[in-house]
C-alpha cells in the first residue's frame, strides 16, 4: 500500500480543529462536505418554498399568500434549487471524489477551492435578503426576463450581484476541476481510463466556463438598463427585450447539461458496480457526453419558440433539438446494456440509479415532444413543461446525486448506512415524486398555464393530488437526513475498503474513511486496474 | 425489519396509492380533459395529430426500452443465481442504436416541418385583429373597422379571487376564464392576429385555436387563425407578466359573418355614444356611479379596494397628496403615467377618466371631495 499509517498520522496532526478547520479549509474532503451540507440546506429551503406554492395551489381562490409573493416563491424556489442545491451538490461530489478517483492528494488549487465554496453563503445571503426589502424578492421568474424583472424594487441589484457571485464560484470550481484532472492524474491514468464521473465533470467544467460568463453579461446589461440609462432590452431606446432571452438561454441550455451530466457520471459508476459487469460502451459514453455538451450550444432557442422567430430559425432549432435525442439515447441504451446479463443486486444506490434511468428517460420523451416546434406552441409555458423539467431535474438529477451520496457515504464515513432506511427513502421518494409530477402532464395538456397562483375550478382535483405528492416527497427527504446523520456519527457496520462487492476504481483502494490527504504517493494505474 | 416485511409494506403502499389515484380518476376528474384539445381550426387539428403521432412513437419506444430494462432487472439478478457476463462493447449494437433513432427522428421531422410551414402562412388574411397586452388586461383593435375593445377579468371572478373574499370559486361560473368584454370573431374567415404589448411581455393563448404567441413591447408578431365552428373559446395569458399574470383571461366568441357584422356596428355606435359623453356636464352622482366601476376594472389590482396600495410596489391613493391636491396635477399623472403606473390616456375615454378621478377624490379618507368633468380631461389631453 502506498500510504503508510505513520505518514498518515503525521498529516492528521496538522489538521486544523474547531471552526477554523472549516473556515480556512484547503482540504478537498472538508470542502466537499461543506458543499454537500450547504446543498442539502438549500434543498430544504427551496423545498419549503415549493411547499408554499403547493399549499396555495391546493384549492382555487387565494388563501395564504398574495400573487406577488407567490411569484417570488416560484422565482426564488428555482434559483435556490438550481444554483443553491443541485450545482453545489455536484461540485461537492466532484471535490470529494475526483482527487481520489484520479489518484491525487487533493485538488490542484486548494485555496481557490476554499474561496469558491465560501462565496456561496454570501451570494445566497444577498439573494434571500431581498425578501426583507422594499418591493420584495425577485418575482419575475428565475429566467429574469426584462422588462418584467426591471419592475422589481430594491432587490434587483442584489439579485444581479448574487448571480455574479454564483457565476464566479462556479467558474473557479470548474477551473479547479480541469486543472486537477489535467495535471494530477496518477501515472497510467490516461484520459480514456478515467472513470465516467470524472469525464462527465470535465465536460461539465468546460460548459461552466463557456456558459456562466454569458449569463453574467446578460444580467450586467439588466443592471445598466435599470441604473445607467442604457436600453439593451428596451425597444424605445433601440434595444430588444427578446435579445435578453437569447443571451439567457445561450447560458441556460448548457446549464441544463451542467446540472445533468454529473448525475449521468454517477449512475455510470453505480450501474456497473451493482451489475458486477464493466460499463458497456465506455468510449461511446465519453463521445456521447461530449456530443451532448457540444450540441447544447445550438438549441437554446427551443426555450423561446413562441417569441416569433423566422421559419428558418424555428426549423433549425427544432432539428438541432431532435438531434440531441441521439447521443442521449446512446447513453440510455449503454446503461441498459450494462445491466443486461449482469448479476444485479439492488442496494439503495442502485435503486436510485434505476430510478434515474426510468424517470430521466420519461423526461427525455416529453423533451422530444416539446422540441417539435408546432406542438410546442401549445405546450409552451404550461404545466406540461413544468412536468417535463421536474422529471429531468428531480428523479433525473436529484436522484442521481442521492444515489452518489448513498454509494460513497460508507467510503466517506467508514460505516455502512442503514440499508432499510435507504430503501424506505427510495420507495417513498419514487412513489411520491410520480404523484407529484405525473399529473402535471395532464394539467398542462388541459390548458393550465405555469406560474399562476390560482386556477379555474376544473383543475382542482389534479392540483390536490399534486400537492399531496409534493408534501409526501418533501417529508420523504427527511429520511435521507436521518441516514446521513447516523453515518456521520459513526453508527453502522464498519465499511470495507472496497465497500461494494462489485466496486472498482482508485477510491476503493483507499481505506474507509480515506486519509486526510488522499494519495500522498501516486498509485500506478494499469489497464487491468483502471475502472473502465 | 426483515426484507420480506419491507417488501410487503412497500407493495402495500403502492397498492394504496394506485387505489387512491384510480379512485380520484373516476371520482371527480371527469370535467377536466387529460389530453390536448383538438380545437376548432385546421392548425389546432394538425397540431393535435402531430402531438398524438409523437406520443404514440415515444410510447412504443418507451415500452420497448423499459421492457428490456425490466426483463433484465427481473432475470439478471444475483439472487436468481445470475452470473455476470463480461462483455463491454458491441460495435454493431452501438451503430444500430445510433442509426435507428436517427431514422425515427427524420420520420418525425417531416410532418412537423410541414405543419410549421402551414402555420407560418400569414398572407391572404381577410381581416386583421391587433392584440396588445397590458398589465393586466388585453386591448383588441379591429384594424379594418376602427373598433377597439378592452377586455379584463370579469367582476365575479375578480371579487372571488381576492384573498379572504369569502366567495367560493366553485360558485363562480368560468372562474378566472371570463372577461368583462369578450371579443367577437367571424367563423370561416382567415384572420390575421398581430400580438404586441405595452409594458412587459405577455403571451396570447387560446388553446382551441392551436397556438400561443408572445406579445412583446415594441415588436409585433403576426399569426393567423381560421375558426371552423361557432362557439365560445377561452384562454389565458401564458407568459409571466407580474402580480396578476394569472388573472388576465381571453374569451373569443366565434359567430357567423352576419352576426359579426352586426356586432361591429354595435361597437361603433357605442364608441360614438361614449365620445359624446365628454361634451356634456355630468352630475356628481353620475360620475361617482361610473367611477366605482372604472376603478374596479382598472385600478383595484394595484391600488387595492381600500385605496391603500401595496407597500413598496404600488403607492396608496388613500390620503395621497396627489389625489387630494390640484385636479390638474392628478389629471396629468393619470393621463401620462409614472414609473409602474401606465399612461391611461389611450386606455380610457374622457368620461371614464373623469369619473374614476372623481371617485378617488371622494373615497376613503380623502378630503378633496370635488368633481372632475370630462371636459377638464379633454382639455388636458
Amino acid at each position: 500500500m502506498s500510504y503508510g499509517a505513520v505518514h498518515d498520522d503525521e498529516h492528521h496532526d496538522h489538521k486544523p480543529t474547531g471552526i477554523g478547520r472549516w473556515l480556512f479549509s484547503t482540504n478537498h474532503k472538508d470542502i466537499g462536505t461543506m458543499y454537500l451540507v450547504f446543498a442539502l440546506t438549500m434543498f430544504f429551503i427551496g423545498g419549503a418554498m415549493a411547499m408554499v406554492i403547493r399549499l396555495e395551489l391546493f384549492q382555487p381562490g387565494m388563501q395564504y399568500v398574495d400573487p406577488q409573493f407567490f411569484n417570488s416563491m416560484t422565482t426564488v424556489h428555482a434559483l435556490v434549487m438550481i444554483f443553491g442545491a443541485v450545482m453545489p451538490a455536484g461540485v461537492g461530489l466532484a471535490n470529494w471524489m475526483i482527487p481520489m478517483m484520479v489518484g491525487a492528494p487533493d485538488m490542484a488549487m486548494p485555496r481557490m477551492n476554499n474561496m469558491s465554496f465560501w462565496i456561496l453563503p454570501f451570494a445566497f445571503t444577498l439573494l434571500l435578503s431581498t425578501f426583507f426589502m422594499q418591493g420584495g424578492a425577485p418575482a419575475g421568474g428565475w429566467t429574469m426576463y426584462p422588462p418584467l424583472v426591471l419592475q422589481l424594487g430594491d432587490g434587483l441589484p442584489f439579485l444581479i450581484f448574487a448571480v455574479h457571485f454564483l457565476g464566479l464560484s462556479s467558474i473557479m470550481g470548474a477551473i479547479n476541476i480541469i486543472a486537477t484532472v489535467f495535471n494530477m492524474r496518477a501515472p497510467g491514468m490516461t484520459f480514456m481510463r478515467l472513470p465516467l464521473f470524472v469525464w462527465t465533470w470535465i465536460i461539465t467544467a468546460f460548459l461552466l466556463i463557456a456558459a456562466m460568463p454569458v449569463l453574467a453579461g446578460g444580467v450586467t446589461m439588466l443592471l445598466t438598463d435599470r441604473f445607467f440609462g442604457t436600453a439593451f432590452f428596451d425597444a424605445a431606446g433601440g434595444g430588444d427585450p427578446v435579445m435578453f432571452q437569447h443571451v439567457f438561454w445561450f447560458f441556460g441550455h448548457p446549464e441544463v447539461y451542467i446540472l445533468v451530466l454529473p448525475s449521468f457520471g454517477i449512475i455510470s459508476q453505480i450501474i456497473p458496480t451493482f451489475s458486477r459487469k464493466p460499463l458497456f460502451g465506455y468510449a461511446s459514453m465519453v463521445y456521447a457526453t461530449a456530443s451532448i455538451a457540444f450540441l447544447s450550444f445550438f438549441v437554446w432557442a427551443h426555450h423561446m419558440f413562441t417569441v416569433g422567430m423566422p421559419l428558418a430559425g424555428e426549423l433549425f432549432f427544432m432539428y438541432a433539438t431532435m438531434a440531441i435525442a441521439v447521443p442521449t439515447g446512446v447513453k440510455v441504451f449503454n446503461w441498459t446494456a450494462t445491466m443486461w446479463k449482469g448479476s444485479m443486486t439492488f442496494e439503495t444506490p442502485m435503486l436510485f440509479s434505476i430510478g434515474v434511468l426510468f424517470m430521466f428517460t420519461l423526461g427525455g420523451f416529453t423533451g422530444l415532444m416539446m422540441g417539435i416546434t408546432p406542438v410546442d406552441f401549445q405546450y409552451h409555458d404550461t404545466y406540461f413543461i413544468v412536468a417535463h423539467f421536474h422529471y429531468v431535474l428531480v428523479p433525473g438529477i436529484v436522484f442521481g446525486i442521492v444515489a452518489g451520496v448513498y454509494y460513497w457515504l460508507p467510503k466517506w464515513t467508514g460505516v455502512m448506512y442503514d440499508e432499510t432506511l435507504g430503501k424506505w427513502h427510495f420507495w417513498t421518494s419514487t412513489i411520491s415524486v410520480n404523484v407529484l409530477f405525473f399529473p402535471m402532464h395532464f394539467l398542462g395538456l388541459a390548458g393550465m398555464p405555469r406560474r399562476i397562483p390560482d386556477y379555474n375550478t376544473q383543475f382542482t382535483d389534479w392540483n390536490q393530488i399534486v400537492s399531496v405528492g409534493g408534501i409526501a416527497f418533501g417529508l420523504s427527504q427527511l429520511i435521507l437526513v436521518w441516514v446521513v446523520i447516523k453515518c456521520a456519527r459513526g453508527q453502522g457496520e464498519k465499511a470495507t475498503d472496497q465497500v461494494w462487492e462489485g466496486a472498482h476504481g482508485l477510491e476503493f483502494t483507499l481505506p474507509s474513511p480515506p486519509p486526510f490527504h488522499s494519495f500522498t504517493t501516486p498509485p500506478e494505474v494499469t489497464e487491468a486496474t483502471a475502472h473502465s | 425489519m426483515s426484507v420480506d416485511k419491507l417488501k410487503q409494506t412497500v407493495l402495500g403502499v403502492v397498492a394504496v396509492s394506485l387505489f387512491l389515484a384510480s379512485g380520484a380518476v373516476f371520482a371527480g376528474l371527469a370535467d377536466m380533459p387529460l389530453n390536448l384539445t383538438q380545437g376548432v381550426t385546421e392548425t389546432s387539428q394538425r397540431v393535435y395529430d402531430l402531438h398524438m403521432i409523437i406520443l404514440y412513437i415515444v410510447t412504443v419506444i418507451g415500452i420497448l426500452v423499459f421492457g428490456v430494462m425490466c426483463w433484465s432487472i427481473f432475470h439478471h439478478r444475483k439472487s436468481k443465481g445470475a452470473v455476470a457476463a463480461q462483455f463491454h462493447h458491441s460495435t454493431a449494437a452501438e451503430i444500430a442504436w445510433t442509426i435507428i433513432p436517427i431514422i425515427i427522428l427524420v420520420a418525425m421531422a417531416i410532418p412537423a416541418t410541414k405543419t410549421l410551414i402551414f402555420m407560418e402562412q400569414t398572407g391572404d388574411a381577410e381581416m386583421t385583429l391587433k392584440v396588445t397586452g397590458y398589465q393586466w388586461k388585453w386591448k383588441y383593435d379591429y384594424l379594418d373597422e376602427g373598433v377597439t375593445v378592452w377586455s379584463a377579468l370579469d367582476q365575479a371572478s375578480n371579487e372571488a379571487r381576492q384573498m379572504d373574499s369569502g366567495i367560493d370559486p366553485n360558485t363562480v361560473e368560468n372562474y378566472l376564464l371570463d372577461v368583462d368584454n369578450p371579443i367577437v370573431l367571424p367563423v370561416n374567415t382567415k384572420i390575421r392576429i398581430l400580438t404586441t404589448a405595452a409594458d412587459v411581455i405577455h403571451a396570447w393563448w387560446v388553446p382551441a385555436l392551436g397556438w400561443k404567441r408572445d406579445a412583446i413591447p415594441g415588436f409585433i408578431n403576426d399569426n393567423w387563425t381560421n375558426i371552423k365552428e361557432p362557439g365560445v373559446y377561452r384562454g389565458q395569458c401564458a407568459e409571466l407578466c407580474g402580480k396578476d399574470h394569472g388573472f388576465m383571461p381571453i374569451v373569443v366568441h366565434a359567430v357567423s359573418k352576419e352576426e359579426y357584422a352586426a356586432w361591429i356596428e354595435e361597437q361603433k355606435a357605442a364608441a360614438l355614444a361614449a365620445a359624446d359623453g365628454a361634451n356634456r356636464e355630468w352630475t356628481k352622482d353620475e360620475l361617482l356611479a361610473k367611477g366605482k366601476d372604472v376603478y374596479a376594472a382598472n385600478c383595484v389590482s394595484c391600488h387595492q379596494a381600500n385605496g391603500n396600495g401595496v407597500e413598496g410596489l404600488f403607492p396608496p391613493l388613500n390620503g395621497s397628496a396627489i389625489v387630494n391636491g390640484s385636479a390638474a396635477d392628478m389629471i396629468g399623472l393619470v393621463l401620462n403615467g409614472k414609473n409602474l403606473m401606465p399612461a391611461f390616456k389611450d386606455q380610457l375615454n374622457d368620461a371614464d377618466l373623469a369619473a374614476v378621478m372623481t371617485h378617488e377624490r371622494n373615497s376613503w379618507d380623502n378630503t378633496a371631495k370635488d368633481i372632475i368633468q370630462p371636459a377638464d380631461v379633454k382639455a388636458a389631453r
